[in-house]
């Protein structure tokens, strides 16, 4: 059975680990690129105690599963690796990890971050922080959807 | 009136379910489309009204995927949810 290529979880990962399990025993691959999105102590300006992240369990995996599968469309990938953590957290936690291998690190670089735009902008995630001033949902950026449409396709989703 | 014309599951999340109070709920409804799902929640006033407002930012789903477009038909068992725009990463 191959191995997953989505993980939600609320327990914490292992960047090596994850990036010897991806590569493991593929010797076509000759570039690993992995982005570790980590919680900041500020956002907006407000000092952020803890991020609560909550998801829609079952959406949440088929739209990163259909994204991997557009990232394997437009880029000569030989594997690919998203988890994404849910639940309390504290700043300096790690919430997301995309990992991608390749032939060469052109096409690593462009998929991996092909993959966080897409994320960012299509996965169903929400933010609540906490702050000194009380508790909020953070907002969507605008310049998340614009990153995705970078790549051609409209996100649709910080806008209107 | 004639019996519902179909039954879907509603699930609502972050913002939206907090203001409504409920993650999720069966609706027997007349509707053929998304948008008339969201009509008649509307116009159950209150905080359903409130929360799905139009001109809110309110993003949809329909069988757990993305939908953009109200026109989207409504089979019975669907399970649709509305959600605020998404900010994960």
């Amino acid at each position: 059975m191959a191995a997953a290529r989505v993980s939600i979880q609320t327990q914490d990962f292992d960047l090596a680990a994850e990036v010897a399990a991806l590569r493991a025993g593929d010797a076509r691959v000759g570039a690993v690129c992995a982005f570790v999105g980590t919680v900041r102590d500020r956002n907006d300006g407000a000092s952020v105690s803890t991020l609560e992240l909550e998801h829609y369990p079952g959406m949440t995996e088929k739209a990163i599963e259909a994204m991997i599968d557009a990232a394997h469309a437009r880029f000569a990938l030989y594997g690919a690796r998203v988890v994404h953590r849910v639940g309390p957290l504290l700043p300096q936690d790690q919430i997301v990890l995309v990992a991608v291998t390749s032939a060469h690190r052109g096409e690593a670089f462009a998929a991996c971050e092909f993959l966080m735009d897409y994320l960012k902008t299509q996965a169903p995630f929400w933010k609540k922080e906490q702050t000194p001033e009380g508790a909020h949902w953070v907002d969507a950026r605008v310049s998340d959807d614009a990153a995705l449409a970078r790549w051609g396709i409209a996100a649709g989703n910080a806008a209107g | 009136m004639s019996a519902a014309a179909r039954t879907v599951t509603v699930r609502y999340f972050a913002a939206i379910r907090e203001a409504l109070g409920i993650g999720s709920e069966r609706v027997a409804t007349q509707a053929a489309t998304l948008g008339a799902l969201r009509d008649e929640l509307i116009a159950r006033g209150g905080a359903h009204a409130e929360a799905l407002a139009r001109g809110k930012a309110v993003r949809m789903a329909l069988d757990q995927l993305l939908v953009t477009d109200e026109q989207a038909a409504l089979a019975d068992g669907a399970e649709v949810a509305f959600f605020p725009p998404v900010t994960g990463g």
